[in-house]
């Protein structure tokens, strides 16, 4: 350490192609890694979608309900969601609606609920959220979804507690709970208007 | 050369650990510590960039022209960070979906940026695993443990099991942000106590 180097002056040219190199270099690795894991992404996407379809209403058809998805509008027109219908011997038995809502407290928030024909709801799942670790995403959980089991949107008391409703909403994450609320209303609406307005669509 | 490598080695457990005594990435600290899992989780992620990224410094250090040295580290670092993002989500979803936004955050914890500054950039690169592996494990001993400490005080479950019995009443305020504050500032007294008394 004694003889310190007098440090030269770096030409602005070593300092540029270093930095070029290092970027590039990076770059290398990360189109590497992105082409290795795009497959696996997708594939555990698309299991996800497959799974939750499954697990809000079963899998006891004779059709293949993520294969027989078809888009539907919502209420407002403004939207699209994806409409997943389970038959058997042609007729729609459950359903399942991929919906979201904006008004979650970390952005988009998307569940996948399903139905029954006569619209009360069987169950939930949540495929993608922004909400707070531990507070938010408890909206995932079974002791917060077992409430809406059976329930039926068109019902004036389908709301959270503190809008005066029936639901409880999670402990410290009301918005997100809402967020759910305000996403199954919007697929419930959308069903409702598709079986009132469209019953004789391209539905068999 | 033997305890060098040991004292590297353990520094970032007890005496300079990252969180607790030179108060460093806070924000994933505070933010990710609501449940002992994802801060095990968030511990064990930058770990991994941490071991990738002080490799990676300490074998170019002598490539990299001081003025420049940097950005060329933040590219390094975010690179890793985006492949530790990027596997994440194609292996391990679940864990991916729980620490959302805080993957990409790494790429801003300045334990890393810190590490590579004060210690990959000036030795081997056996010394710097060994330094990335004491300052990883560091990190995620504290970040777990607060996790643990606000999960067990805030909704009664350690690791998602329940502890306190059903009718308990748990302190919700550690579940939010204030309880993240307090609950940390307790432990570095807690801790910096032990490291006095020793």
């Amino acid at each position: 350490m004694a003889k310190k180097i007098k440090q030269k002056t770096e030409s602005l040219f070593r300092l540029t192609s270093s930095l070029v190199i290092v970027s590039c270099l990076s770059a290398l690795l990360l189109s590497y890694v992105y082409t290795i894991t795009k497959a696996p992404i997708e594939r555990s996407k698309n299991q996800a979608e497959l799974k939750a379809i499954e697990s809000v209403i079963g899998n006891d058809f004779d059709n293949n309900p993520y294969e027989d998805r078809r888009e539907i509008t919502t209420a407002d027109g403004q939207a699209k969601l994806t409409f997943f219908p389970g038959k058997k011997q042609g007729k729609i038995k459950k359903f399942a609606i991929k919906t979201y809502s904006d008004e979650a407290f970390g952005g988009r928030l998307e569940i996948i609920v399903g139905f029954t024909i006569n619209g009360r709801i069987i169950n939930y799942e949540v495929l993608s959220s922004k909400e707070t670790p531990g507070l938010g995403t408890k909206v995932a959980e079974s002791e917060f979804k077992d409430q809406f089991q059976g329930l039926s949107p068109k019902s004036e008391s389908f709301k959270t507690n503190k809008d005066g409703g029936e639901i409880d909403a999670v402990t410290a994450a009301t918005i997100s709970s809402r967020a759910v609320i305000d996403a199954i209303n919007r697929a419930y609406n959308a069903y409702d208007k598709l079986s009132t307005g469209g019953k004789n669509g391209k539905d068999n | 050369m033997e305890k060098t490598t040991k004292e590297n080695l353990t520094r970032g457990i007890f005496k300079e650990n990252p969180t607790l005594v030179m108060l460093l990435g806070m924000c994933p600290t505070l933010g990710v510590s609501t449940s002992a899992i994802n801060g095990l989780g968030m511990g064990i992620a930058t770990l991994f960039v941490l071991i990738l990224s002080n490799i990676a410094i300490s074998s170019i250090k002598n490539l990299i022209p001081n003025g420049v040295r940097i950005p060329c580290y933040i590219v390094v670092i975010a690179s890793f960070v985006s492949v530790i993002d990027l596997s994440m989500s194609a292996w391990l979803p679940s864990l991916h979906a729980a620490l959302g936004i805080y993957i990409p955050l790494i790429v801003v914890n300045c334990i890393i940026l810190g590490r590579a500054e004060t210690f990959a950039s000036k030795n081997n690169v056996f010394q710097s695993i060994c330094d990335a592996i004491g300052m990883g494990i560091g990190f995620t001993m504290s970040l777990t443990i607060l996790g643990a400490i606000r999960e067990i005080l805030g909704a009664g479950t350690i690791f998602g099991y329940p502890i306190l019995g059903l009718d308990a009443n748990p302190i919700l305020l550690f579940i939010m942000p204030p309880g993240a504050f307090i609950a940390l500032a307790f432990m570095i007294i807690v801790f910096n106590k032990l490291r006095e008394a020793k």
